[in-house]
């Protein structure tokens, strides 16, 4: 009977994979018939924003029939790849990964209708839309691919549409560099999946990615795909040392290829590291170990970069980093679980993992779409000539809000949740008797740190962006976004608040993804229910909610308020906006406590009698690793090459003239080893 | 359902009276006759009767600032158990949420202070939050001493300890974690020496600083949320220097109110007899604070 259903579901019902092969085609050809019609024409724009919403409501579709088990193929698609068929298929983890591939791709596509339309960037609108339909279905198919050299095929197809996206204004420099650094980075991170997977087609026979084939590596196998996984997803994810290309690459794409970048195509590295470390079974404690401590490192100087940025973009960048770090501490926890067979730590672990990736892509594309309703009001990315949005726009200040507490991971909000099941999971571990769990819960206050100045981060960009007096005239005059534009971000902020009050609702989601990660698991497995109390959070959440909810709505309808005096500040006649304090200032006292690993630079002229003239001051803070080490290693790797410049001028018959006195030579040789 | 009324009464109730009992041990300290020791109560009162005088700089979230904290410092105080009380809310991890809505009172208070756009107020929020950095990993290190002395990951458990008391190799953890955490509530309720709820020198200032623009009740809730933040955060330092059990049931609550007003006098022993930092010396004291709990916690799991 058993054996029936089996057979059943092997031979027919793939219809979940073969909802997300339409879903594929659909994306991918969304911005073809854009490069057929007139440059001036808002016909492309149109029909590449049905066919992605299409698309990806045929894809949430079948993702939704992933959790149900049903047509989850496998599928063997008919031809073949270096002496195999490559096999789709679907389970509920890959499910969980497509949810924000599909939901901020559609909103994504829909936001640029109203930020980058075809009337006002008709040189660049056309390959923007082109290029991000092919990131949806690259990264698609990736998540479907069970087959090495198919995941490698979604992982190019992904990763060069998003430097075509990233570059998208090539006419600045900026852009360029950014484009050639991500560029670099990229395919420094896909060499290094080449040899993994040659490593994996070497030590188990096939492409096939499968545990089963997993089953017969050499612990030394193992470790090297390990690293070279570490590597090459780690680069794609922006872990610390690996991240240098994100910043400069999330500032300065256009917004809402920023939001899909940093919501969805870092997590498209997590989502590798977490498949293919599913598929290694018995793992190492030290992987574990190495994956906690670079989330520990990772989560904190990315918030303490972020600190540091005068850049509204670059700031958020590096928020990226920060919760990568916070999604890979749950990763690590649940590896430490599973060597050591503490199905506790795997669950709260994993479902923190998991349920941070869908979060943060909530979230973050959240205020990337609101970044870039702000970059469109005021024109300008630098926070301290911002100031005083929320009058302006206030559906956008709203909304940017909602973002940022959910970012620091503050009740009610979604980010919480994800932190608390993290947190919940490092602490099971000193209440447990063994050692190794109080060495793993040194991580909370690592993580309470960083919590501490995400919250100091977000309230420096809030209060200088949107609160208090306008800094510069653009700013005094921003105009809010169109409804194209909010209601993208809306949804978004609407998914942040679901999921902060009722957990409860995607808990079967979570559980269902670890199933899928650590099938042997099976019974033992705890429903993460019984390990956190999601219905006590609910209804401490909500409460709190509707009360401040309810105390703001009555006291801002208060009748007898005095209106329409300036700040009081103790007794400042005219207080103005360059008075007040700046974004720069409000981080001076933490930057300074950091300074060890920051080191901002300042430049500015002395000022040294009681009456200087105007003067200015300029301060910078470098990115650890590409302005620190990679940029100078370059240049001194350069420099020791300078002597071969003698041989390279670039005139065509010298390099001609070197190819004859090869030849000679080699005929030399060959004669002489004739004669001997 | 008796014990949750006496909590929710004292919670409600005592909290001014703290700051009283403060002021006239300090004033008993400079010997003067002082405040009377209802005089926040008297001030809460008259404040609620007045009007409300709003800068046209700000939005609502100058309104939320106060509302947001007093909120979140109510239901903290609801997650703590007060003596030997159960608290009214307690489940696995409630001490996550107990830390981070003290960081969403903190989030709005500060946000409030920007949104006047006057820059003694945004100095006042930068301390806030600078200082918050390093008291927030100080409590988190002395909750995981008190979570692994007792076993448990749910506040209540954890702060009334296991059945038989706490065991003794726990001592000298609970020692210095109860030092850092004397600190961590003298900095995030604003006392000397970190702050100086009396000085009326803008730039030195934290706490008041970031609420000069408040007036009326909006002032009276703040006055009120710090009162109440006092309460929440001496409570948790009690369960750890004052883990006394009342010889009598019906004796526990008067022997709690009785312990939290002698916390009061300690504090104002404290802001009579030290002079307040300067404000770069402030982080190291955190930072001692953090080398307390976390010593704490190398005693404790070693």
């Amino acid at each position: 009977m058993i054996e029936a259903a089996q057979a059943a579901a092997a031979t027919g019902a793939v219809v979940s994979l073969v909802l997300i092969l339409v879903a594929i085609v659909l994306t991918a050809a969304s911005g073809l018939p854009g490069l057929f019609v007139a440059r001036r024409s808002a016909r492309g724009q149109w029909v590449a924003a049905v066919m992605t919403v299409l698309g990806a409501a045929i894809g949430l579709a079948g993702a939704g029939l992933a959790f149900t088990k049903r047509g989850v193929g496998p599928l063997e698609l008919p031809f073949t790849v270096m002496g195999g068929r490559p096999v789709l298929a679907m389970d509920s983890l890959s499910a969980l990964f497509l949810v924000p591939v599909f939901l901020v791709g559609a909103l994504g596509c829909l936001y640029g209708l109203g930020y980058w339309p075809q009337s006002r960037h008709a040189r660049t609108g056309a390959k923007l839309r082109l290029f991000w339909g092919l990131l949806l279905a690259g990264m698609t198919l990736l998540i479907v691919a069970r087959n090495g050299l198919v995941f490698l095929l979604g992982w190019e197809v992904m990763a060069l549409s998003a430097f075509f996206l990233i570059s998208t204004e090539d006419h600045r420099a900026p852009c360029r560099q950014a484009g050639w650094i991500y560029l670099i980075a990229t395919h420094a991170g896909t060499l290094a999946l080449f040899a993994m997977f040659a490593l994996w087609r070497w030590s188990t026979g096939s492409y096939e990615l499968s545990a089963a084939a997993a089953e017969g590596m050499s612990p030394a196998a193992r470790n090297g795909v390990f690293v070279l996984a570490l590597l090459g997803f780690g680069l794609k994810a922006g872990v610390m040392p690996l991240h240098f290309w994100l910043p400069a690459a999330h500032a300065n794409a256009p917004s809402h290829v920023s939001a899909i970048l940093s919501g969805v195509m870092l997590k498209i590295g997590v989502y590798g590291l977490v498949r293919v470390f599913s598929l290694l079974p018995g793992p190492p404690p030290a992987w574990g170990g190495v994956i906690l401590l670079l989330a520990a490192i990772s989560a904190l100087l990315g918030v303490v970069f972020a600190l540091g940025q005068h850049d509204l973009k670059r700031l958020l960048a590096y928020h990226s980093v920060e919760n990568i770090g916070i999604i890979l501490m749950g990763l690590g926890l649940a590896m430490l679980g599973r060597s050591l067979q503490r199905p506790d730590w795997v669950v709260l672990g994993l479902a923190g993992c998991l349920l941070h990736v869908w979060n943060h892509s909530f979230f973050k594309s959240l205020l990337f779409f609101c970044a870039g309703s702000v970059v469109q009001g005021a024109r300008t990315r630098q926070i301290d000539r911002l100031g005083g949005l929320a009058r302006t726009m206030p559906w956008t200040a709203m909304l940017f809000l909602v973002g940022a507490v959910a970012i620091c991971g503050l009740p009610p909000l979604n980010g919480f949740i994800s932190e608390l099941l993290v947190y919940l999971g490092l602490l099971r571990g000193v209440v447990a008797p063994d050692g190794v769990g109080s060495a793993v819960a040194i991580v909370a206050p690592v993580l309470a740190i960083v919590g501490a100045l995400a919250v100091a981060c977000f309230v420096k960009v809030y209060g200088a962006v949107f609160l208090g007096h306008s800094r510069t005239p653009a700013a005094a005059g921003a105009r809010e976004a169109p409804l194209s534009m909010r209601a993208p971000a809306m949804v978004l902020g609407a998914a942040c608040v679901v999921i902060g009050l009722a957990p409860i609702a995607v808990a079967p989601l979570l559980d269902a993804g670890i199933a899928d990660w650590m099938p042997e698991l099976g019974s033992s497995a705890i429903p993460l229910g019984d390990l956190v109390p999601l219905g006590a959070l609910s209804v401490t959440a909500t409460a709190l909610a509707a009360v401040i909810v309810v105390a703001v709505v009555l006291l801002a309808r208060r009748r007898r308020a005095v209106r329409g005096v300036g700040t009081w500040d103790c007794g400042y006649a005219r207080p103005t906006g360059r008075m007040q304090y700046t974004a720069s200032s409000f981080a001076q006292s933490i930057v300074a406590l950091f300074h060890w690993v920051l080191r901002t630079r300042t430049q500015g002229p002395r000022v040294d009698n009681a009456f200087p003239a105007a003067t200015w001051m300029h301060t910078h803070v470098d990115d650890l690793v590409l302005d620190r080490v990679l940029l100078p290693a370059a240049e001194a790797v350069g420099g020791w090459f300078r002597w071969f410049h003698r041989f390279q001028q670039g005139l065509t018959h010298r390099y001609v003239l070197y190819v004859l006195v090869t030849v000679i030579l080699l005929f030399l040789w060959a004669a002489l080893g004739a004669l001997s | 359902m008796i014990d949750t009324l006496v909590h929710i009464t004292l919670l409600l109730v005592l909290p001014p009276l703290l700051l009283g009992v403060i002021n006239k041990t300090k004033a008993w300290f400079a010997g003067r006759a002082g405040p009377p020791v209802l005089q926040t109560y008297y001030d809460l009162a008259k404040l609620l009767r007045k009007g409300l005088v709003i800068s046209e700089t700000t939005t609502w979230i100058f309104l939320a600032g106060p509302v947001v904290t007093l909120a979140a410092v109510l239901l903290a105080g609801l997650l703590i158990p007060l003596g030997r009380f159960d608290a009214p809310i307690a489940f696995t991890g409630d001490l996550i949420l107990f830390a981070y809505l003290f960081g969403l009172a903190r989030f709005f208070t500060t946000a409030a202070a920007l949104d006047t756009g006057s820059a003694f107020e945004g100095m006042g929020a930068a301390r806030e939050v600078t200082f918050a950095c390093l008291s927030e990993p100080a409590m988190f290190f002395g909750l995981l001493v008190l979570a692994k002395a007792s076993g448990s990951l749910n506040l209540t458990a954890m702060l009334h300890g296991p059945a038989g008391g706490f065991a003794m190799s726990a001592f000298a953890p609970l020692v210095c974690v109860s030092i850092g955490l004397f600190v961590v509530l003298l900095a995030e309720t604003c006392r000397i020496p970190v702050d100086d709820p009396n000085t009326h020198l803008e730039l030195t200032m934290i706490h008041e600083v970031m609420v000069l623009d408040h007036s009326g009740p909006l002032l009276g809730v703040i006055l009120y949320a710090a009162s109440l933040k006092l309460f929440v955060l001496g409570t948790l330092l009690l369960h750890v220097i004052a883990p006394f059990r009342a010889p009598a049931p019906w004796l526990n609550g008067p022997l709690f109110v009785l312990e939290m007003l002698a916390l009061a006098g300690v504090i104002g022993v404290v802001e009579s007899t030290r002079a307040r930092l300067p404000m770069r010396h402030v982080p190291l004291l955190l930072v001692a604070a953090i080398l307390f709990c976390g010593f704490g916690f190398i005693l404790m799991v070693r």
